[in-house]
């Protein structure tokens, strides 16, 4: 039997892919997902960018001049939805297929058929919710968060179809996750226990297991919704003895957990990235896993934060403080060791080392106002105004998006064999760096001096910093054009990159050539 | 503060962020940080922002610190041999217990604050807050006071064809009045989607939800005029519903009641009155402007697929019965909401007038009018 398995795995490892459009849509290499992934991902960036920058222009004086205020709400709901659903999630999952398997040493994701079909749905799930925008009626409106009454009995009729993609988006990533999950349990190298997995495999366990347990509470209130306009039930029907509350309720205890599936996979990122480039093996690994599995059971109890004000009894909106408060803990464990593993280390920096420490500086400074909008009598003050929006901006941009950015830097050498050009890396790091502050540090002002989000116009004395947030976001929207050209220049050639790449680097995905073969680890390497 | 000129200049300001940083032109620190407010609670949440804001800076400095320090003085040239520790189990339950011991220091003044803010005992004045799409309703349970108070910004401002004035977006036509010194309790719903009722300078944000009734309470010692928003998306016009209190003294809040009272009864008596088509449609087209035109836009046509045409359409040209009931009683299922308890007799009347009339309706439809008695009509019980 074993000879069997030996000899088809060394036909495999002559063949490569297939030439073609069909290589792309037939592929099960998890490789070739990986890409197909990490593409879209920053299709979607770049639409979803888009957004923004209508957005930041239509806010760039008081006054209505670009847009009108029911096509701003369009777009605020878009760029939430695709840059949620469709940038960082993607991301994270072509991040995962591409170095899951070459980190545990397993020749290939578990399920190679779902991976495909798991990729595949996604285009046509933004597809279906784009093309809302053309219809009568216009695109969801409602904000990512599609509280009810307005995303029912108020909605346009494009509902329905943002409905019918956020199911789409659902299926996608519970399969990605299962197989995740499968992969990392079952397909480990010989000697590769548990606790000697890298932390990104660690942060991808993770993530998929809050995935899986949260996706389909998704999935069940946009049924709801469905009902209540479709079916004449009541679930969010004041009138009909519904509950608009329990809306909330419903796509927090999704939404929560969710922002942490955007994160989680940052931190694994993060991990690898500083251990390397300070040349000093991680700082307290065995921390960094309990922290993050804190973090994550966490998630599951602390959803009502984001409802301070809609009129929960004094001992909910005291747990909910003292639970959300908690996460500081853990999150300030993993920001102590990735310091301590700077301390004493022996540091340069790469363009993926500037971003991972931008990320920590900057991720942290989104957890200060966090823990301030933790506080239920000061969020009665923050909440719902751009202090929210500077705050979850700040760990979703120079967040997580910063990570993914780190890593595409970090492994691009890996996936095309060529090395990205440094002085267009650090230009690209120094532009986003600059730009995303400009943009969201000043939100913290005007929100904390009164002005809500989600408004297409404001009272003149939020005109300043507006304006200069407004050339924040254009300056961070016009580096990413840099980022794409930087990205097609290193695969279309560059000085060869060795197998390990970097001088410090560590894990097995670094003990196979550079570009990685299309089959990697068809036999198993022993990991002691 | 800024004066009104130098406000509406600035935002012309296109030219250059040269501008933008010399310093009169630039937001007051005020304008930069929480409002301390003007209420016990209010301070109490400010002072609350303040220490956490302190903690979280000097948690930062030291953080920060360490890791810049490290950037600065590990690097590859001035320390080319990394140490190799990388697990050290004392420090690291430090900083495990240390955070812990910190946020309690935080969880405790926060957690009595919360604990006054809940207090829902009976107020001296109660007034329900109602949220509809896109302005707001106070009623004044004891004295039966009832009206709208809707935004007065003119869209001229608001589409820069006029300049804008120094309250733009935070003016309304009638503000919530409450009198120094008393205790205040706001019983907040709504009657569509959720609002929320924001008042900064006496720290109370809550949710109007319809089906539900969530209280704040306030006790202000200030006269003044206070300002606030909705800040809970709630459609188009989101942005376009503050929130206006006027604080006064005892002695004119009474008047101004007695003034509420008297109004109400010369509305009652212009009920009686016999109206003309013109009168009507004079008065129609203002009910009209203020209450209609953000859905069903200037020249009645609405936006396609989401609120009706009512130019030329069938029910305001030639079903008089049908118009009524679709004012008084809202569309089950869409934007339409009831106008029945937002609008007197008269101004019912006048604005159905008003869509019958205007934009060649009458010349195409049965141009019947429709007066005050034909609403308190509707409204009598059927048999």
């Amino acid at each position: 039997m074993s000879a069997v398995i030996e000899s088809h795995n060394h036909d495999d490892h002559h063949h490569g892919p297939a030439k073609g459009l069909t290589r792309w849509l037939y592929t099960t290499n998890h490789k070739d997902i990986g890409t197909l992934y990490l593409w879209f991902s920053f299709a979607m960036f770049l639409i979803g960018g888009a957004m923004a920058m209508v957005i930041r222009a239509e806010l760039f004086q008081p006054g209505m001049q670009i847009v009108e205020p029911e096509f701003y709400n369009q777009m605020l709901t878009l760029h939430g939805l695709i840059m949620v659903f469709g940038a960082v999630m993607p991301a994270f999952v072509g991040l995962a297929n591409w170095l899951v398997p070459m980190m545990v040493g397993a020749p290939d994701m578990a399920l190679p058929r779902m991976n495909n079909l798991s990729f595949w749905i996604l285009p046509f799930a933004f597809f279906v919710l784009l093309s809302s925008l053309f219809m009568e009626g216009g695109a969801p409106n409602f904000g990512w968060t599609f509280y009810a009454p307005l995303s029912t009995t108020y909605a346009p009729p494009s509902v329905t179809f943002f409905i019918f993609s956020v199911h789409i988006m659902g299926a996608s990533s519970i399969m990605g996750s299962i197989n995740v999950i499968v992969t990392i349990m079952n397909m480990r190298a010989p000697g590769m226990t548990l606790m000697k997995m890298p932390l990104f495999v660690w942060s991808w366990l993770i993530t998929a297991y809050l995935l899986i347990a949260v996706m389909p509470v998704l999935a069940g209130a946009v049924t709801m919704m469905l009902m209540d306009i479709h079916f004449g039930t009541s679930f969010f029907n004041a009138a009909g003895g519904g509950d608009p509350v329990l809306f909330q309720h419903i796509f927090w205890f999704f939404g929560h957990p969710e922002v942490y599936i955007m994160i989680l996979p940052a931190f694994g990122i993060a991990s690898h990235i500083i251990e390397t480039f300070s040349r000093k093996q991680l700082f307290g690994y065995a921390s960094m896993v309990w922290a993050m599995a804190s973090i994550a059971i966490l998630s599951f109890v602390v959803w009502a934060h984001h409802m301070f004000t809609v009129g929960l009894p004094l001992a909910a909106e005291l747990f909910f403080m003292w639970a959300t408060m908690l996460i500081a803990v853990p999150t300030g464990v993993k920001v102590f060791n990735w310091v301590t593993t700077m301390f004493k280390g022996s540091i340069t920096y790469e363009t993926p080392m500037l971003f991972a420490i931008a990320f920590v500086v900057l991720f942290t400074i989104g957890g200060f106002s966090g823990l301030m909008l933790a506080i239920t009598p000061a969020d009665f003050q923050y909440h719902d105004t751009y202090f929210v929006v500077a705050h979850f901006h700040y760990v979703l941009v120079p967040g997580s998006i910063f990570s993914i950015m780190a890593a595409v830097y970090y492994w691009i050498p890996k996936w095309t064999g060529n090395m990205y050009d440094e002085r267009l890396g650090k230009l690209h790091f120094w532009l986003s760096f600059i730009g995303v502050n400009v943009t969201f540090f000043p939100q913290h002002w005007i929100g904390l001096a009164g002005m809500p989000r989600r408004i297409p116009d404001y009272a003149l004395q939020f005109a300043d910093w507006n304006m200069i947030s407004s050339v924040g976001a254009f300056l961070f929207g016009a580096s990413q054009i840099l980022f794409l050209f930087i990205v097609v220049k290193t695969v279309m050639g560059g000085k060869k990159a060795t197998p390990e790449v970097w001088e410090g680097s560590r894990g097995l995905e670094w003990t196979v050539e550079s570009p990685a073969p299309y089959h990697t680890f068809t036999t198993p390497p022993k990991v002691n | 503060m800024f004066k009104k000129a130098t406000r509406s200049a600035n935002h012309k300001l296109l030219a250059g962020l040269t501008i933008l940083f010399s310093s009169n032109t630039f937001a007051a620190w005020n304008d930069l940080n929480m409002t301390e407010g003007v209420t016990a609670i209010s301070k109490e949440v400010f002072d609350l922002h303040m220490l956490i804001f302190w903690i979280c800076v000097a948690i930062g400095l030291v953080v920060f610190g360490i890791m810049f320090y490290s950037m600065f003085a590990f690097t590859k040239k001035k320390n080319p041999n990394p140490a190799t520790f990388h697990e050290n189990t004392k420090v690291e339950l430090a900083w495990t217990v240390v955070p812990f011991l910190i946020l309690v220091f935080m969880a405790i003044p926060a957690s009595n604050t919360l604990t006054k803010i809940y207090d829902d005992t009976e107020g001296d004045i109660n007034i329900q807050v109602v949220g509809y799409q896109w302005k707001w309703q106070y009623k004044y349970l004891e004295d039966g006071i009832d009206f709208f108070s809707n935004l007065t910004t003119d869209w001229d401002e608001i589409y820069n064809k006029t300049p804008k004035g120094e309250f733009y977006l935070e003016e309304v036509d009638e503000a919530v009045v409450i009198p120094v010194g008393k205790k205040i309790r706001f019983l907040i719903t709504a009657n569509d989607v959720i609002h929320s009722w924001w008042m900064p300078d006496f720290a109370i944000k809550q949710d109007a939800i319809p089906g539900f009734i969530n209280t704040a309470w306030t006790i202000v010692d200030e006269p003044g005029i206070y300002r606030g928003k909705c800040t809970e998306l709630c459609g188009k016009n989101h942005g376009f519903m503050p929130v206006v209190v006027k604080v006064v003294t005892q002695d004119e809040y009474d008047a101004w009641v007695q003034d509420k009272k008297d109004a109400a009864f010369r509305m009652a008596e212009l009920t009686e009155k016999d109206w003309s088509t013109a009168e009507l449609t004079e008065r129609g087209e203002g009910v009209y402007l203020k209450n209609c035109v953000a859905c069903h836009q200037v020249n009645g046509q609405g936006i396609a697929g989401i609120f009706p045409n009512l130019a030329g359409s069938d029910i305001v040209l030639n079903n008089k019965a049908k118009n009524i009931e679709i004012l008084m009683e809202g569309v089950q299922g869409a934007a339409m909401q009831s106008f029945a308890n937002q609008l007197s007799e008269v101004d019912m009347a006048s604005v159905i007038t008003y869509t019958r009339q205007a934009w060649g309706n009458a010349e195409n439809g049965d141009g019947e009018i429709v007066v005050p008695k034909d609403i308190v009509e509707y409204k009598k019980p059927k048999v």
